[in-house]
């Protein structure tokens, strides 16, 4: 029993001691947990550009520390609570199954800051979450596929079934059915954040299927690959990254995650001292998403179409999601006019109407 | 020419003395692989195997070394029954997930119910799961005389297809908002598998793995089972002449490392993992093999081997974060230990002769 109650003790002194003072800081350490490696081309790599960015921003008042391909489950909680302990002040975990392991975590070292990307539990006020409006260029995406399909069969790589995934599937079919009344689209699921072998497997089901513009909502180049071995009949995106290698086709545009000025924001105000806990979700206007260049492959007036509605979202005079818009189901979602509430978004388990498949329940 | 003779009695001194020989060749090819890196290789291979130990975290990662350490024994103790006998089970990961699964479904199907019972009957439907995947190549080998190498580890392919199909189907949590994963155990006391003491990262499943090598070691040194399997690795015929059913050997070795297995995904899934997710598995049925190679097959050997192997992964880590080293060089490294133990162990059984081409010519 003695034994048991120092050990306590001890450990509880230690996480004590290890925790940051609040207000002013001289020097932070700003730490990322990232889900695949670095040199994915993607996702993760996005989120390390943002740290150099942080580092390029802050000089020596800031030390940063990182790891890749960490799993989302058990091994996600030790790596964070190693980072807490051993100094990290703000920790950024950068992948939805992190959820649960940040909170926990974070319950443990009330004095370290803890940012989850794309979740939406704060169970503790040193929770903080962000996100960005992917959705937004979705939209684009749509306007280009719907334009310039041939086989008036898009196709759309898809993660999870979650709502973030489930909001740019929407987006990305309203757009398109906007501009082209016949087109058809084909979700599937690929049940991955990174797997080029899966990846690439689910882009070929795609162009079996005769499906000649494909958007991914995956991590690596694997889906452009693919479509570069079509010789030209196939187009797709970049994703998360502008990808530009597979420039000016297979790649006609991309989404680029910007989260350079987020981090640096949220550094800079644990600096400063007037960091508070936060749930972000910047867009296009906030510059956390950016629409990368729109290639020659692609019409001139479909790009001029393209980059109209990107200002136009930019500007806030259009919601990608604006009424009449019905749910798959015929049910009424949005009336005329009416725009998305961001409750309705973040919940989003629906998709809208004219799309054929179903959400894996 | 090289030519390889096989010792006719290898020093026991040396079975005992190469695990050592190769975590230390390790280190220095390991270190050459840092230092390439541009990182300090003294540094890195101190933060890997000291300071999980006794650095400054080490009231933490003690307790953590337990975690990893624990399902690696509980694996590696019921794979080395089989390997002793000559019987490859190499399909570990699949018994694990299979186990995690049947466990966490009975403990899922009586959710919420707060009662007693509840874990105790999802440990055992977690070791029946594991020995259930382990009898399909188990009877596949003694009735068809199939490969059971080929088979178990087909099956793991298998076993993660159904874990994919749990954790987005029929295990996913009503309450989870379209995310793959089941409920998470953590917050149902009564199948949670918690911490025994808090800090030390002690649980059920560590328990259970102590008392394995202790049975286990007993099986082997004092039971007349355990002399059989030894018997049949030795020398298969002798055993045949001296009675032993070679059907009955395959059934039991491997039954009994799916179960154990099957018992470590239950303690994984209800403990550190707190859910089935779709990468729910984390290579421990495979890791278990270099582990059980690396104790010598020996229980006890296991359990030192399994707390190195995990101190490779909590100091890797701490290397991978502190010093910036990619995750892949952590892994490259865990790779060179398992080529050095092999390389070690040859030389160890066999002499290598300088040979002439005129003697080659036979």
């Amino acid at each position: 029993m003695k034994r048991r109650t120092l050990l306590a003790t001890a450990a509880m002194g230690l996480i004590a001691l290890s925790g940051t003072a609040e207000a002013q800081m001289g020097k932070v350490k700003a730490c990322f947990v990232y889900v695949g490696p670095i040199g994915d081309g993607g996702w993760t790599f996005q989120h390390h550009e943002g740290l150099k960015q942080v580092e390029a921003e802050f000089g020596d008042k800031v030390e940063t520390a990182y790891q890749e391909s960490v799993p989302e489950g058990a091994d996600a909680e030790r790596v964070l609570t190693q980072m807490a302990l051993s100094g990290c002040n703000i920790i950024f975990t950068t992948s939805f199954g992190y959820m649960d392991a940040t909170n926990a975590v974070a319950a443990k070292f009330p004095d370290v800051k803890f940012e989850h990307a794309t979740g939406f539990k704060r169970d503790h006020p040193n929770v903080s979450t962000y996100n960005a409006r992917f959705y937004e260029g979705r939209a684009v995406q749509g306007t280009i596929a719907g334009r310039m399909t041939k086989s008036n069969k898009i196709g759309y790589i898809a993660s999870f079934p979650i709502p973030e995934v489930i909001m740019g599937i929407n987006s990305y079919y309203i757009h398109a059915k906007k501009v082209n009344p016949n087109v058809e689209l084909s979700v599937v699921w690929a049940y991955t954040w990174f797997d080029p072998a899966k990846e690439a497997d689910a882009a070929k089901a795609l162009i079996d299927q005769g499906v000649d513009v494909i958007a991914s909502h995956t991590d690596s180049t694997a889906v452009l690959a693919e479509a570069a071995k079509t010789g030209g009949k196939v187009i797709g995106f970049g994703q998360a990254s502008d990808m530009a290698e597979y420039k000016p086709s297979p790649r006609v545009s991309s989404i680029i995650d910007n989260w350079g000025p987020y981090y640096i924001k949220r550094v800079g105000a644990l600096l400063d001292g007037s960091y508070q806990q936060a749930d972000a979700w910047e867009g296009i206007a906030g510059g956390e998403v950016l629409i990368g260049e729109i290639t020659d492959a692609v019409p001139a007036e479909v790009k001029a179409e393209a980059e109209a509605l990107r200002d136009a979202i930019a500007a806030g005079t259009y919601h990608p999601f604006t009424g009449p818009l019905k749910k798959q189901d015929g049910s009424d979602w949005l009336a005329e006019g009416q725009t998305a509430p961001d409750g309705d978004l973040l919940g989003m388990n629906f998709f809208v109407e004219g799309i054929t498949g179903e959400i894996p329940k | 020419m090289l030519r390889l003779e096989k010792r006719p009695t290898p020093s026991r001194a040396w079975a005992w003395g190469t695990p050592f020989l190769a975590v230390l060749l390790t280190m220095i090819a390991g270190g050459a692989l840092f230092a390439a890196l541009g990182k300090d290789p003294v540094a890195v291979v101190r933060t890997i195997f000291w300071d999980p130990l006794f650095g400054e975290f080490a009231f933490y990662l003690r307790g953590q070394l337990l975690v990893k350490a624990g399902p690696l024994t509980l694996i590696a103790v019921g794979l080395a029954l089989g390997f002793r006998a000559g019987i490859w089970n190499i399909g570990a990961e699949g018994q694990y997930i299979i186990g995690a699964i049947v466990g966490a479904s009975v403990g899922l199907a009586v959710y919420p119910t707060e009662s007693r019972l509840v874990f105790p009957l999802m440990i055992l439907a977690g070791g029946f799961g594991g020995w259930l995947w382990a009898m399909i190549p188990a009877i596949l080998k003694t009735r068809f005389n199939t490969n059971e190498i080929l088979v178990s580890l087909m099956l793991v392919y298998v076993a993660e297809t159904i874990l994919s199909k749990a954790a987005t189907g029929f295990l996913r949590n009503p309450e989870g908002a379209g995310f793959p994963g089941s409920r998470n155990f953590s917050s149902y006391p009564a199948a949670r598998n918690p911490e025994l003491i808090a800090g030390t990262g002690m649980h059920w499943g560590v328990v259970a793995a102590f008392v394995v090598v202790i049975a286990a070691y007993v099986l082997l040194q004092r039971h007349l089972l355990g002399f059989q399997i030894r018997l049949a690795g030795q020398a298969p015929r002798a055993a045949r002449f001296a009675g032993v059913s070679p059907n009955r050997l395959v059934i039991f070795c491997l039954g009994a490392s799916g179960a154990l297995a099957g018992f470590a995904g239950l303690f994984e899934v209800t403990g550190p993992a707190g859910q089935i997710s779709i990468d729910f598995n984390s290579g421990y049925g495979f890791t278990a093999i270099i582990v059980a190679f690396l104790g010598r097959l020996n229980p006890v050997g296991i359990l030192l081997a399994a707390l190195l192997m995990a101190l490779t992964y909590v100091g890797g880590e701490m290397a991978a974060t502190n010093l910036g080293l990619p995750s892949a060089a952590i892994r490259v490294f865990q790779g060179m230990l398992l080529f050095f133990l092999l390389a070690v162990d040859l030389l160890s059984n066999y002499r290598v002769r300088l040979a002439g081409f005129g003697r080659e010519a036979r």
